[in-house]
């Protein structure tokens, strides 16, 4: 891809630094963080946290006119040996501390969910096999709670997909104990009708190791969160993504890094292809380095690739520093065309022009998939991406 | 028998929204089994041939033709151009971000042959091709011409040159940036290729040293844009003695 940083097509790329600043990440919400929804006022669509989102595609997540639909969504949680998969009522006391709802859509969600899901992986238990599990949607609405959580020095990968049609709403824990080891992968294959809105909460342990491999192909709308924060020293964050954004989809990634713990961490890479007239991509990357994080370490990055007229990318890199005693902290963002001088090589040695421009995507994206290290996940993705290029492109 | 015919060349570049003739009539012809030399300064526009006849988007043809075996080349797509069995090798080759050597050589080899070649044996071919040209096997998995040197990019567009077997191929400065024993191991590739006797080789240079290794039964000077003369080996000798400046202040009138 041209090292283009800003192209026109309706694409803007705006970055920041901020150093020892107010925290503008916390300031510029709405409201608080809370877990309930009367605490967030019915969003208009000019807040900081909104505007890039259409809410009048939201079929009513954001002003409480959504109601769950009983069978609208059947999850289906596989499990390896040694893993305790439960169904909990709200009260149950470990739903909601890896991190509290920051927008009017999770805090509905956290406030209208009936049962939680609750997967509990024991300390020092390793598992060879992941996790999965199935989110299918069947046309309804559904207001959904999730808990991994992962004892002292175990290790385990989760995958999650979802397909169908659906219009959910959701927020989802990871708690890292010590030591431990979490790799998520969430697909979001949805079919073309679907709304997806959900925060991603992750605590890490002391010397814990957290990633999460985002992968967004379908839906009308979809928005997600990833949020992360530490517990303890020496954790690890990192945050790969990748999204292909077809016309007419609405796909954005909200981030927030907050170092909140000295010596941890984070490693943000997202990368997204765009096609079709209204397709639009959101990446916000916030990283906050808070006054304590001493001897933080974190890089983030977005990259996306504009493969035809009337797609437009909304990129913006946040990184604010609180204290000078740090690693390092860098961001990047850029935005390109398809580069003419890689398909004339293609073709050049004989490839026709849309198998070598599925090359080229294909490489964009497989650049970020060779750096998750593993090899199976690697695999299954780069097959994914195939099918969707296949379909697509 | 293959023939690449170019008559009567014109073409031109936008640049800085002026449009700019570059090639001014060139004339030439390319037989299987020929090896023709051009030879010119810096900008007299040998890349804007070699590009102009692999159908690069950006130069247009304003006047002429080109037949390849009497097809007409300029109305082929660049992906047609490579099938009919035109081969350019880049004077500066293009990274191609996370497509591996061996994926992209497979796809190319598949597309030029019109079928995908049997695995066992492509495996062994290109292992052979690749150890011919002194290059470590690590590069099949490497992404295409990313972190590569000047002297392994070429390498790897000779190798490309061995698997895909042109009727003409088209070398614009396969030489330059080249130290004296990657300059001796790519000509030998180039070699082996010709002597198949069924390449007709265009080999763009700036310098006589590759001619050491490389023996065209012609040699052509190109300035400003046109052939201004045409000889046989011994013009190159010429060359190396006299510099191109009785070409370039205008001293021949082609
Ligand atoms: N894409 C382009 N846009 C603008 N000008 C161009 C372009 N390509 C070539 N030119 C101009 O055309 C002229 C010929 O360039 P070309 O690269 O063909 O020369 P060359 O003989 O290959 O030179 P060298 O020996 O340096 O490789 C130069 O003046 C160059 O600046
Ligand atoms: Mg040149």
């Amino acid at each position: 891809m041209a090292e283009a940083q800003n192209i026109p097509v309706g694409s803007t790329t705006a970055g920041q630094i901020a150093v020892a600043a107010e925290s503008t990440v916390a300031t510029r919400m709405s409201a608080p963080p809370s877990f309930d929804v009367a605490d967030f006022p019915v969003p208009h669509g000019r807040e900081e946290e909104w505007r890039f989102t259409p809410l009048e595609r939201l079929r009513g997540l954001h002003d409480g006119t959504a109601a769950a639909t009983g069978d609208g969504l059947k999850v289906d949680v596989q499990a390896p040996e040694g893993v305790t998969v439960e169904t909990v009522g709200r009260d149950d006391a470990r739903l909601g501390k890896a991190g509290t709802p920051v927008d009017r859509v999770a805090a509905q969600a956290y406030s209208a969910f009936e049962k939680a899901g609750v997967i509990t992986v024991p300390k020092e238990t390793v598992l060879t096999e992941p996790i999965r599990i199935a989110v299918h949607g069947e046309g309804g609405t559904a207001f959904a709670h999730q808990v991994i959580e992962l004892g002292a020095f175990a290790e385990a990968v989760v995958v999650i997909d979802h397909t169908g049609d659906a219009v959910l709403a959701a927020n989802v824990d990871y708690i890292l104990g010590d030591g431990a080891k979490l790799t998520v992968v969430s697909v979001q294959d949805w079919d073309d009708k679907a709304v997806h809105v959900a925060q991603h909460n992750a605590l890490v342990g002391r010397d814990a190791s957290f990633k999460s491999v985002v992968v967004t192909f379908g839906g009308d709308v979809v928005r997600l969160h990833p949020r992360v924060q530490y517990a303890g020293t020496g954790g690890e964050a990192e945050l790969f993504g990748l999204y292909f954004t077809d016309a007419g989809q609405h796909q954005e990634h909200r981030l927030l890094v907050d170092h909140n713990t000295p010596h941890c961490k984070s490693n943000v890479v997202y990368k997204g292809a765009l096609q079709g007239e209204g397709a639009h991509a959101v990446w916000i990357g916030d990283v906050l380095i808070e006054a304590k994080a001493e001897g933080t370490d974190t890089y983030e990055m977005n990259r996306n690739l504009v493969l035809t007229d009337g797609a437009r990318v909304d990129s913006v890199p946040n990184l604010e520093i609180e204290t000078g005693e740090i690693v390092g902290a860098g961001h990047a963002s850029a935005t390109g065309r398809f580069d003419d001088e890689q398909l004339f090589y293609l073709m050049a040695r004989g490839i026709p022009a849309e198998e070598a421009r599925r090359l080229v995507v294909r490489g964009f994206f497989a650049e970020l998939v060779q750096q998750i290290g593993l090899d199976d996940i690697e695999e299954r993705l780069l097959e994914k991406i195939d099918e969707e290029l296949e379909a697509s492109v | 028998m293959a023939t690449l015919e170019i008559r009567d060349l014109h073409v031109t570049v936008e640049a800085d929204n002026a449009t700019k003739e570059i090639l001014k009539g060139v004339d030439l012809t390319v037989k299987q089994g020929e090896t023709h030399a051009i030879m010119g300064p810096n900008g007299s526009g040998k890349s804007t041939l070699a590009y102009s006849l692999a159908g690069h988007p950006k130069y247009t043809i304003t006047g002429g033709t080109v037949l390849l075996d009497g097809e007409d080349v300029l109305e082929m797509s660049v992906d047609e151009r490579a099938r009919a069995g035109l081969f350019l090798a880049m004077q500066y080759p293009v990274e191609v971000p996370g497509v591996s050597v061996s994926n992209f050589l497979r796809t190319s080899a598949t597309a030029i042959r019109g079928e995908a070649p049997k695995l066992r044996t492509w495996v062994k071919e290109v292992k052979e091709a690749m150890q011919r040209l002194n290059m470590d096997p690590s590069f099949a998995e490497r992404n295409v011409n990313e972190g590569f040197s000047g002297g392994e990019k070429k390498r790897h567009e000779i190798l490309q040159l061995e698997l895909l077997k042109p009727k003409v191929a088209i070398l614009d400065e396969t030489d330059s940036g080249l130290d004296v024993d990657a300059l001796r191991v790519v000509s030998e590739g180039v070699n082996r290729v010709r002597e198949t006797g069924e390449v007709g080789t265009l080999l763009i240079t700036h310098y006589t040293r590759i001619l050491r290794y490389i023996k065209p039964d012609f040699v052509h000077v190109f300035s400003a844009g046109r052939i201004v003369e045409s000889g046989g080996a011994e013009l190159a000798d010429k060359l190396e003695n006299e510099g191109y400046e009785a070409y370039t202040k205008g001293g021949v009138s082609a």
